[in-house]
């Protein structure tokens, strides 16, 4: 069901833990749902120095995580602001149709962070105006025993 | 090949050796149609009645009782809807829980849209139909009643004597899909006042493909499949041979050395709950602690979801099931976990694990191993740990 690289992200994630003195930390996603993401970045001159994340859901879920703090760590805010769920879930090799989801999640677990570190830090950060984290992006019909 | 341990004997089992044995010349030199009259088809006749007599003897029903059919979810359709369109005239109410397989919920949910109503009953905290509730809801129109054996996730098991009583003494039909119970409990059908039962062979170490109704003498029920004049008129269709061959076998061996097999499988469920739940934190039984199946062990592991919980055993060769939103294929966890009261949350962890003939002690302590580690990666990745540790 799932791509060697969303196996491999989900059993030997990277950046997993929290930033004690972090810039900006994001929580998106519900338990209800079945996922909840948390972001920590670290950014200095505009730049994401450190990210580490610690997520709550399903091996996509965690595997998009995984995945997304490695596509932004060492980036400009800028180039993390342009970071798409699709980028993240290429980058797996794909994810299952009734998955992409979690990918949203992970893009929106970065604009979340980087909006507290804007806040935070009174820094302007083009894109956020109208970010709108929607939790309604589920989900799925299938099979059963 | 590594090590593979089989949890998921809810889910299906393997065919037994003995059970395949049986089939395989009818796939090849006993071929005939049971129809035919020359001596071929009359030698298929003769196993599929052999089978039938097996069939009805386990459950202490007459063979001209039992029907074959497509399996499980076949046997639910035909029970559901053949007494529902058999019975319009007397009324159009219809009795239910919460926690059916969805072969009965979707069924009813259609029957529904065809202008009958339905009572889905609540259950308790450990998934028992609340008898009183059962009674209250009963009416003048009320024609059939159809409550699960034992259920497929938590592994309760209904007051079936009980529901029979009330369903004969106001004269209602009684249908229990028994799926999950065949071969894990004695079952007297004439004893407990059952009219319809459904039953599939995969469950109980027999192919998949087949099942059977149990239709008690009298009951007034519509073919859910027309055509050809097989299973007296009931179920049309050529027989599948080698499965109901199977199915016969499969049932027969099922209640050879039956207490023997039941307690130990008895023995190993509490061994596992046990000795999760004193390597683990935070964890809870869905269920009820003795009603429940000899093999069924549904856990709740708290901050953690159940789709990770089942990857991570497959990759230590554990195959295993859960109510997560992620494996049911909907919005929301398991409906069953819902309807005994637990927050969505909480049964997104949910693992469920069922034993088989086929497990050994020394597998029970190899699966407590690689869960409690599991377990314990997966909290440390979740962020919903974090608060319970910072209190500790």
């Amino acid at each position: 069901m799932y791509s060697e690289k969303v196996m491999d992200h989900f059993m030997n994630p990277r950046n997993v833990g929290e930033i004690e003195d972090a810039d900006g930390v994001g929580q998106v996603g519900n338990p209800k749902c079945g996922d909840i993401m948390k972001m920590y970045l670290k950014i200095k001159d505009g730049v994401i120095e450190d990210v580490k994340f610690k997520t709550f859901g399903c091996g996509s879920a965690i595997a998009s995580s995984s995945m997304a703090t490695e596509l932004i760590k060492g980036k400009t805010i800028e180039e993390a602001m342009k970071l798409t769920n699709k980028a993240v879930a290429d980058a797996l090799d794909g994810l299952p149709p009734i998955k992409m989801h979690c990918s949203v999640l992970a893009e929106q677990a970065i604009k979340s962070a980087l909006l507290d570190y804007s806040r935070r830090h009174n820094v302007y950060i083009e894109g956020l105006e109208d970010i709108n984290f929607d939790e309604d992006h589920h989900h799925h019909e299938s099979d059963e025993e | 090949m590594k090590k593979y341990i089989y949890m998921d004997n809810a889910a299906t089992t393997p065919v037994k050796k003995e059970v395949l044995e049986e089939m395989l010349p009818y796939f090849t030199e006993k071929y005939g149609n049971p129809s035919s009259v020359y001596s071929l088809g009359s030698m298929s006749k003769r196993a599929v009645e052999d089978a039938r007599e097996k069939v009805a003897k386990a459950l202490g029903a007459n063979p001209r009782e039992i029907f074959f059919t497509g399996g499980g979810s076949e046997s639910d359709n035909w029970a559901i809807k053949g007494v529902a369109f058999a019975n319009y005239d007397k009324g159009n109410h219809i009795i239910t829980s919460k926690i059916e397989h969805h072969a009965i919920l979707h069924t009813c949910e259609y029957l529904e849209k065809k202008g009958f109503e339905v009572t889905y009953l609540d259950v308790d905290e450990y998934g028992i139909v609340d008898l009183e509730q059962l009674r209250n809801a009963i009416t003048d129109k009320t024609i059939l009643i159809s409550i699960m054996f034992a259920n497929n996730e938590i592994g309760t098991i209904q007051p079936i004597k009980e529901i029979g009583e009330i369903a004969k003494e106001k004269n209602i039909y009684f249908h229990t899909d028994a799926v999950q119970a065949i071969g894990n409990i004695k079952i007297d059908v004439k004893e407990l006042n059952i009219d319809l039962l459904s039953l599939s062979a995969h469950k109980f170490y027999g192919p998949k493909g087949i099942g059977a109704l149990y239709v008690r003498q009298g009951v007034k029920i519509d073919p859910l499949i027309t055509g050809g004049a097989q299973e007296r008129k009931r179920r049309a269709g050529t027989e599948n041979v080698p499965a109901i061959v199977g199915l016969g076998k499969a049932i027969e061996l099922a209640y050879t050395n039956f207490e023997e097999k039941n307690n130990r499988l008895i023995k190993l469920r509490d061994m596992l709950i046990e000795k999760i739940k004193s390597n683990i934190d935070y964890v809870r039984l869905n269920g009820h602690p003795v009603k429940r199946l000899p093999g069924n062990v549904n856990m709740c592991f708290q901050f953690i979801e159940g789709e990770s919980l089942l990857l991570s055993l497959d990759m230590e060769g554990i195959a295993a099931s859960s109510g997560s939103a992620c494996t049911s294929g909907s919005l929301d966890p398991s409906h069953v976990l819902l309807a005994i009261g637990l927050s969505h949350e909480i049964a997104h962890g949910s693992l469920r694990l069922t034993l088989g003939d086929f497990n050994t002690e020394e597998e029970i302590d190899y699966v407590v191993e690689k869960l409690v580690k599991i377990v314990e990666r997966l909290r440390s990745m979740s962020p919903l740990y974090e608060k319970v540790k910072e209190e500790k």
